[in-house]
């Protein structure tokens, strides 16, 4: 019925099939938007936030999926200005997942503030001192860098090409796209830096708070080398699951290699600078605010915040993924490189975990307790719903798009054109 | 007319007379309209811009003592202004006036990020999870000097700053540009029946304030009275809100170094 619209030389599972998969993962979708429309219409009452966890589960899904959407600027710098170009059978998955990634955090943002009606204050009366400004400025102009990469792709839809006009845009959109893949560094850069920053100034909350470089704490570092690790890792690991699912090898194992070894690299080294920052916070940073290490992973309600949360994001989940990625033999083994780019996948999301809700569990009036929050179901929907939308974009793309360049070499079609 | 000197308001809180009856918070909500549910219980989701704490010195009788800390905004100056909250805002929705040393709150700008309250330490800035609903005919008891504030925004203690203006506005209609210390007082200060609190500008030396809170400039107001505190001093956030009490483990209380102790 569709078949006008798939690419050539490719075979795609029967319409009717791809619609129970796209009404199943709708139904999912429609559940986060009910939750949505009751958080708009009732107000964030809906959630189980208070006044000690004003930042819960939206603002680690926000720093979570922009950290893993890093791979669209990372194999983009790889790709047009380093000159990897082996990473251009894989840079329009990259892309398409960045886009994903920076929507679902923009959608996620405007249903965490109090009063999304007056969102737009933040670029109105911009307080330009503020971290939550400088992501918000580039963040959206991100988003519009991304949207940009993401055009040329649909207009090479068979039906779409047959139009002159967009055969030609999309032809010399391509030509360009090193501006526009230099633009989306230099935003990423800043925007995953002030996430980074968002805690890291907090100098009234000495478990997030970091010492730095002029304005900017050493977490604006490590979030944008954290991203630019793990953002590939993720790129890798959608791609194989997009694998398992359409039963298909999509990419060259040489491809997915040279990224795998990129990202292990990089995240040797930033967990590397990770560990010295925090045995500086730890060892001069902390006590200096009078705090030791253990203040902040002790007597605290399930030890859901013990000791064992650090071990988890630094060692298991930063140093193994860095060691397995670096390692040819490991990225040999499809399954170890698997385990390899979950494991760093983990650490990001953890490392962003601890960064939001652990600060503001962490008492810091000598009379108060440790704060406990558990979301509510409106909060877990919504952040689901973003899953459920990239579930579906991704299935549309990959079904009407040329997303994966060599998918057609990898399985040829039998008799077929 | 010569021009006044930037003021520093600030408050003594003397923990030795305070007696926890609660009379400050109730004072500041009637005051600032602050909004409030049939069922309040859930601390974590009611708003007072005043609050009372309860410690305890963790003894067992007959060594068992108790001690009350109200607990307003700090009014955080950091280093030059630079308080936790002020500097977050997005969206300008809060400043650090160097003209009062004021930490002030513009509901209508505030969008409700609540980055702010992550900063506050304190956790004096609250967050209206609903919009206000009065008991039929409160509205019309309602402090008209003070907007009501909507669902969605976060607000805090603003050291009566109406009662500030206003003061300022009879000062100059009688043609002086400067107040007198009694003209600016906070609902709380003038409620606590047991004169517990004391206001005024930490940098006139004629105030009390000053006289009790003994700040010294040269190291960010730091207090030179052995028996004053500030909570979390070594954090830097440089409060203008002291405490007083003569009982160590109550001195010990505001400062995070000694969680153990």
């Amino acid at each position: 019925m569709d078949s006008a619209l798939i690419p050539k030389g490719v075979k795609r599972c029967p319409i009717g099939q791809f619609a129970v998969f796209i009404a199943v993962v709708g139904a999912v979708l429609l559940w986060g938007v009910v939750a949505m429309l009751l958080c708009y219409i009732k107000g964030l009452n809906q959630t189980n936030m208070n006044n000690a966890y004003g930042f819960a589960l939206w603002i680690w899904a926000d720093l979570a999926v922009i950290a893993l959407g890093g791979g669209a600027f990372f194999t983009g710098l790889l790709r047009y200005i380093i000159g990897k170009d082996e990473l251009k059978n894989i840079i329009n998955y990259a892309v398409l997942i960045g886009f994903v990634c920076y929507s679902s955090a923009l959608l996620i943002l405007a249903i965490d503030v109090g009063q999304p009606l007056r969102a737009w204050f933040i670029f109105w009366h911009a307080n330009v001192h503020s971290m939550l400004t400088e992501v918000a400025f580039c963040l959206t102009c991100y988003f519009g860098v991304l949207a940009i990469e993401y055009v040329p792709l649909v207009l090479e839809n068979r039906q779409i090409d047959k139009v002159p006009f967009f055969h030609n845009l999309g032809h010399n959109m391509h030509g360009i796209m090193a501006v526009f893949a230099a633009t989306g560094a230099f935003l990423s850069f800043f925007h995953q830096g002030s996430l980074g920053g968002v805690t890291g100034v907090l100098f009234g909350r000495p478990f997030g708070y970091r010492t730095g470089l002029l304005i900017w704490p050493w977490t604006f570092f490590l979030y944008t080398w954290s991203a630019a690790a793990v953002g590939p890792c993720f790129t890798i690991f959608i791609t194989r699951i997009t694998e398992m699912v359409t039963r298909k090898k999509l990419v060259k194992d040489n491809v997915i290699d040279l990224l795998a070894k990129i990202a292990g690299w990089m995240l040797l080294t930033y967990i590397v600078a990770k560990i010295i920052d925090t045995w500086y916070w730890a060892a001069v940073t902390a006590p200096s605010m009078g705090l030791t290490l253990m203040d902040f992973y002790s007597n605290n309600p399930g030890s859901a915040y013990g000791i064992w949360i650090l071990i988890a994001e630094v060692v298991i989940c930063g140093v193994l993924p860095a060691l397995m990625l670096v390692s040819a033999g490991v990225r040999r083994s499809p399954a170890l490189l698997f385990l390899a780019v979950t494991l760093a996948v983990i650490g990001a999301c953890l490392n962003r975990w601890v960064m939001v809700l652990q600060t503001q569990a962490v008492p810091v009036l000598n009379f108060e307790g440790w704060f406990t929050y558990f979301p509510s179901w409106q909060e877990v929907a919504t952040t689901i719903l973003p899953v459920a939308y990239g579930i579906i974009m991704i299935a549309l793309s990959y079904r009407y798009l040329p997303i994966f360049p060599q998918e057609q070499e990898l399985n040829p079609i039998e008799g077929g054109k | 007319m010569d021009q006044p000197t930037n003021k520093r308001f600030g408050m003594v809180i003397d923990l030795d007379k305070c007696t926890g009856c609660g009379a400050c918070m109730v004072a500041c909500m009637a005051e600032n309209n602050v909004p409030f549910r049939e069922d309040d219980t859930d601390k974590l989701l009611s708003i007072a811009w005043m609050r009372v704490y309860r410690l305890k010195n963790g003894k067992s009788f007959p060594q068992a003592e108790e001690c009350f800390l109200p607990r307003p905004c700090q009014h955080c100056e950091g280093h030059h202004g630079h308080s936790p909250c002020v500097s977050v805002c997005p969206a300008t929705a809060t400043d650090y006036d160097m003209q009062t040393g004021i930490v002030s709150q513009v509901p209508t700008r505030c969008f409700g990020c609540r980055y702010c309250m992550a900063a506050c330490p304190y956790h004096v800035r609250q967050f209206n999870w609903w919009d206000p609903i009065w008991p039929d005919g409160m509205e019309r008891s309602l402090n008209p000097d003070v907007s009501v504030r909507m669902r969605g925004i976060v607000e805090k203690c603003s050291f009566c700053y109406h009662r500030y203006q206003r003061a300022l506005d009879e000062a100059y209609a009688e043609g002086r540009r400067d107040l007198k210390e009694h003209e600016y007082q906070t609902a709380c200060t003038q409620a606590c029946p047991a004169g517990a609190i004391t206001f005024g500008d930490l940098n006139n030396p004629a105030h009390t304030v000053h006289k009790l809170a003994q700040p010294d400039t040269a190291h960010e107001g730091k207090s030179r009275n052995p028996k004053a505190f500030r909570l979390l001093e070594r954090l830097g956030t440089n409060t203008k809100v002291y405490y007083l009490s003569s009982r160590e483990w109550v001195r010990r209380a505001g400062d995070s170094a000694l969680r153990k102790s």
